[in-house]
């Protein structure tokens, strides 16, 4: 089982402004793969294209050249409308802002995915507070976003992630915005998940120590991988128990 | 499924903002009232005309000695205005009793009856006739009615008796009067005045008639408010009438027709005008005979009326599209201030389609609501003015049909751009937008 390739990028390139004096490519020929089940994590300063990887693994955006294949999906081939119906099933987006829908409660918000599926009424909002249950965050699921904390909301956030199952979570700094005590908690939801559930996550931080947590570092630099490391979530986490 | 969360969504964002909605949706309001408020105006004064000449007769045929025009050609409707003035009218140019006859002999299957009256002066400019009795004066009319006449416009007798045949034919002098008359000089007596003879002074003149019976006064439909004094007629047969005027050997110059019910009003018209012209009229220099349908006219009136409604209405509707805009205005805002959750929930999977459906709602939700605020405001000023007028007010229920499909449609319409600007905007340009 775990050499089920979830992720397979091969020589992703990705340029802007394409055909302008201004063109510049952002990312140069990027080769990896993430097995089902496996927490990786993508390290790299600002500016060092992490966000734009982010992109095309999220099927937000498609890479300039290159092939990407996600859950044995071709990227390349699908349509922009198949593309949404790929983000809704088969990623589980967290970002480090949240993102939460304004003025709709933590239980709308985590319906949201399996609405846009095509869910029942009745099932979705009972697959909703599951979800929210997991999460620890039952009492709160009647409130709006403005009347949770950074925590709570990314707490939302991630049951919203696991929405329609996804083959992956893609996390976005999702600690970023947090004190270090909060973090440590959404941090420990994610390891949850994977331990489990089994679920294949993938971590973008620019933080060495956060990805230390995860089973395998992909440091990105200036657009191209300049290494590849085992984490330490083992040694860590016999640490902390200390 | 989708479509009440929409809605839900669409709700939830027009409270938060109450104030900007509320102003967005004037425009709305302001045009989908005024125009239901024209509409219920129209419509009030469409019903009453109609009922008022449904009174008078949709049987009815109006025909009358008219100037011939040049080309001797008259119009649809009857009425043709002599372009060469030849003479005055004569009393050979008048319809005779004989042609009447040999008219109704013809047509006796279509005509029902022959209306014919004739005022003693009670026309505008002569003196106002009055009866006195003690000190106490009555305003009245006295108006001569043939038999026809009074069979078809009848009166409830509250006392005495209808005239006789004898009545109409000698022209005797023999008098009906009003209840509201005998109410104010008589304190509502009505047998007392039975067989006596009434005075009646119209200027220097006199006219001295038998009373024989007493009928029940009807309020006429535009009289505005109930006068105390109100002008009655003293009724007399025709001839009696006549006589008077010393006109009893002339013919007519105006009479109306009733018509049997299952005579098409409209044909029958110009067959009469083809009898007349035809027999009696073909070899007069000056004048002619022309006929009008009550229905015809009921028809010019009505689409007279719904044609003034018509461009009231859509200067009206202008601030509709004002409102529209006003709405596309606030959705440009709304989507530029939501940019984020837009990408947000393209990254959760909304289709660009869910996207542009789930703003058209919204602007369908804002014109909507606007609309039904406009229905009840317009419903409530357009009664008020009809009130006002001194009528009942008749809404009419496919204005508000349309209404509420014309903001609806108002908001598909101003919605769509703003909607479909959202539904292509890029993903990550909106997810990062801050």
């Amino acid at each position: 089982m775990a050499d089920n390739i979830m992720l397979d990028l091969r020589n992703i390139h990705k340029s802007f402004f394409i055909g302008t004096p201004n063109e510049f490519e952002v990312l140069h020929g990027l080769n990896f793969t993430v097995n089902e089940g496996e927490f990786v994590s993508i390290v790299g300063q600002s500016g060092s294209g992490k966000s734009t990887l982010m992109n095309i693994i999220g099927a937000l955006d498609r890479p300039t050249a290159g092939e990407y294949t996600l859950d044995g999906i071709d990227i390349e081939k699908a349509k922009d409308s198949e593309l949404s119906v790929l983000r809704n099933k088969k990623i589980g987006f967290v970002f480090q802002t949240y993102n939460l829908i304004a003025r709709t409660s933590a239980l709308k918000n985590v319906e949201l995915p399996m609405m846009y599926a095509g869910m029942g009424r009745a099932e979705r909002t009972e697959r909703a507070k599951m979800l929210l249950e997991e999460v620890e965050m039952t009492d709160r699921m009647m409130h709006k976003p403005d009347e949770l904390s950074g925590g709570q909301k990314q707490r939302v956030a991630i049951a919203r992630a696991m929405a329609n199952d996804p083959a992956i979570i893609l996390a976005d700094e999702p600690t970023g915005a947090l004190d270090s005590a909060t973090g440590r908690l959404i941090m420990d939801i994610f390891h949850r998940l994977h331990e489990e559930q089994g679920k294949t996550i993938v971590l973008i931080t620019h933080s060495p120590e956060l990805s230390q947590e995860t089973q395998r570092i992909i440091t990105l630099k200036d657009g191209n991988i300049i290494g590849e490391s085992k984490g330490n979530w083992a040694g860590l986490k016999a640490k902390e128990g200390e | 499924m989708l479509f009440t969360e929409n809605v839900l969504v669409a709700l939830a964002g027009l409270k938060a903002n109450i104030m900007r909605s509320l102003l967005t949706m004037l425009g709305i309001i302001i045009g989908i009232a005024s125009v239901i408020a024209i509409m219920t105006v129209g419509n009030s004064i469409t019903l009453i005309v109609n009922s008022t000449m449904q009174d008078i007769g949709a049987n009815n045929l109006q025909m009358g000695v008219m100037e011939k025009s040049r080309d001797s050609e008259t119009s649809d409707d009857g009425m043709s205005y002599g372009s060469g003035y030849i003479r005055d009218m004569t009393d050979e140019d008048l319809i005779t009793k004989d042609m009447l006859k040999e008219f109704k002999e013809e047509y006796s299957d279509n005509i029902k009856y022959i209306l014919l009256n004739e005022n003693i002066g009670g026309d505008y400019g002569s003196p106002q006739s009055k009866v006195s009795h003690g000190s106490k004066s009555a305003n009245v009319k006295i108006v001569g009615y043939n038999k026809d006449y009074m069979e078809f416009n009848k009166r409830e007798v509250l006392a005495g008796r209808e005239f006789l045949t004898q009545d109409y034919a000698e022209g005797k002098k023999v008098c009906m009067v009003s209840d509201k008359m005998v109410e104010r000089l008589y304190k509502g007596d009505n047998d007392s005045v039975l067989g006596q003879e009434i005075e009646i002074t119209m200027g220097n003149t006199y006219y001295t008639y038998h009373v024989v019976g007493v009928y029940k006064y009807v309020e006429e439909q535009f009289s505005f408010g109930a006068s105390d004094n109100p002008t009655t007629e003293v009724m007399i047969p025709l001839q009696t009438a006549r006589i008077e005027n010393h006109t009893q050997n002339k013919g007519y110059s105006f009479l109306m027709l009733v018509t049997s019910v299952d005579t098409d009003n409209n044909t029958f018209a110009t067959t009469v005008r083809d009898f007349f012209n035809s027999h009696y009229y073909s070899r007069n220099d000056a004048y002619e005979v022309a006929v009008i349908s009550m229905a015809s006219m009921m028809d010019s009136m009505n689409s007279m009326i719904s044609m003034i409604q018509l461009a009231l209405s859509v200067i009206a509707g202008i601030s509709l599209v004002v409102g529209g805009i006003g709405v596309m205005n606030i959705m440009l805002v709304s989507i530029t201030e939501r940019t984020k959750e837009i990408g947000t929930r393209k990254a959760l999977g909304a289709k660009n389609s869910s996207i542009r459906l789930q703003f058209i709602t919204e602007s369908v939700v804002i014109c909507l609501i606007g609309g039904v605020i406009g229905i009840v405001l317009g419903v409530g000023l357009g009664t008020v003015a009809v009130k006002l007028m001194g009528y009942s007010a008749a809404v009419s229920p496919s204005s508000i049909i349309i209404a509420v499909g014309f903001s609806m449609a108002i908001g598909v319409f101003f919605g769509y751009y703003p909607a479909n600007k959202a539904a292509k905007l890029n993903p990550i340009d909106a997810l990062r937008y801050e």
